[in-house]
């Protein structure tokens, strides 16, 4: 099945959670859903029959760095506003299609329902992008950081406006 | 071995100097905590295997931080793991030495900059005797390094201490 029939068949079960479908200049065509339905519309496409997307193969964040830009005299910068994104990489390894899923959220509330109950390894993958990004995962079961220190309090390292700590743990960190 | 060419006195006797002697016997068995951390493990691997054979200088690689002389940071140290090599550190017995292998350990590397999680330079938490340059640094380096530690060794003295 084509992405561009899947995605009319979305829209007519889910009517305005699913919000566009989006022609990539460069890469991949998306379907942009609303972050706070995205779970029930996993879980459609994972279970019915005819479309069947068993494998998450890939759960990224990204930050849009689209909100205004703020340049203090030092040369930092900090952007407010401005967005957060979460892609989702779908295949069906059975009817042999893919999708592609994005959901876009407010920096200032980034919440995005959990698709834990769909595939249970977007466990992981959701507490990478919190991790390093920020985004909250409403219903995740153990929503905590995975790759930097349970203890690291400098914020999240792939914001685009995130700043080195001087210190942590008594160790300097920048250069 | 200039240590004992021709001191023999009188058989089964030899006559040196303490520092000589204790200097002579930490260099030429330097066993190294068994620990990689990146890429650089594996050119550290590859100096231990037979082509270069690290225990023709008396390396060997140890289960234990506690039965060992030597630690060869070989690779990239994350804040994470920059708590964990300083406790390895602490549980080996003195005397103790560390070769900082590669770019990484030694100031960086190529993450300097942008690298929010990396440790510039394992000299920050633990000190260092030797550093070897490179990207990782070739066998030949790392045996150059430890060659350089071993000469370190050799003038040390009891009395008064060098490092």
């Amino acid at each position: 099945m084509t992405d561009k029939e899947i995605f009319e068949i979305l829209k007519e079960k889910f009517g305005e959670a699913i919000i566009e479908f989006v022609e990539a200049q460069a890469g991949e065509n998306y379907i942009k859903i609303n972050p706070l339905e995205i779970d029930k519309v996993c879980a459609f496409l994972f279970s019915d029959t005819n479309l069947h997307f068993d494998s998450l193969v890939n759960l990224s964040g990204v930050d849009d760095a689209n909100g205004e830009k703020k340049t203090e005299e030092d040369g930092s910068f900090e952007y407010i506003g401005g967005t957060l994104s979460v892609f989702y990489h779908l295949e069906s390894t059975d009817k042999r299609h893919k999708i592609t899923l994005g959901t876009t959220v407010e920096k200032d509330q980034p919440d995005v329902v959990s698709v834990t109950d769909v595939w249970a390894h977007a466990n992981w993958h959701e507490r990478e992008a919190f991790d390093l990004l920020g985004i909250n995962f409403l219903n995740h079961p153990d929503l905590r950081r995975i790759l930097m220190p349970y203890d690291w309090d400098a914020g999240h390292p792939l914001r685009k406006d995130y700043k080195d700590p001087e210190y942590y743990q008594g160790m300097k960190v920048p250069y | 071995m200039g240590l004992l060419d021709q001191q023999f006195a009188d058989d089964n006797i030899i006559i040196t100097k303490v520092d000589d002697l204790l200097n002579w016997a930490r260099l030429s068995s330097l066993w190294q905590v068994g620990f990689g951390l990146a890429c650089c493990a594996i050119e550290m691997m590859a100096t231990s295997a037979s082509h270069y054979d690290f225990d023709r200088f008396g390396v060997i690689p140890r289960p234990s931080p506690r039965q060992s002389d030597v630690i060869i940071i070989s690779g990239t140290v994350t804040l994470k793991m920059a708590i964990r090599i300083k406790r390895l550190y602490e549980q080996m017995p003195d005397p103790k030495y560390v070769i900082s292998m590669g770019s990484c350990s030694n100031c960086g590397g190529p993450y300097w900059e942008h690298g929010y999680h990396v440790l510039k330079g394992v000299d920050r938490i633990i000190p260092v005797d030797v550093y070897v340059p490179g990207c990782p640094p070739r066998p030949e380096a790392l045996l150059e390094g430890l060659m350089k530690l071993q000469e370190k060794i050799r003038h040390e003295s009891l009395v008064k201490k060098s490092a």
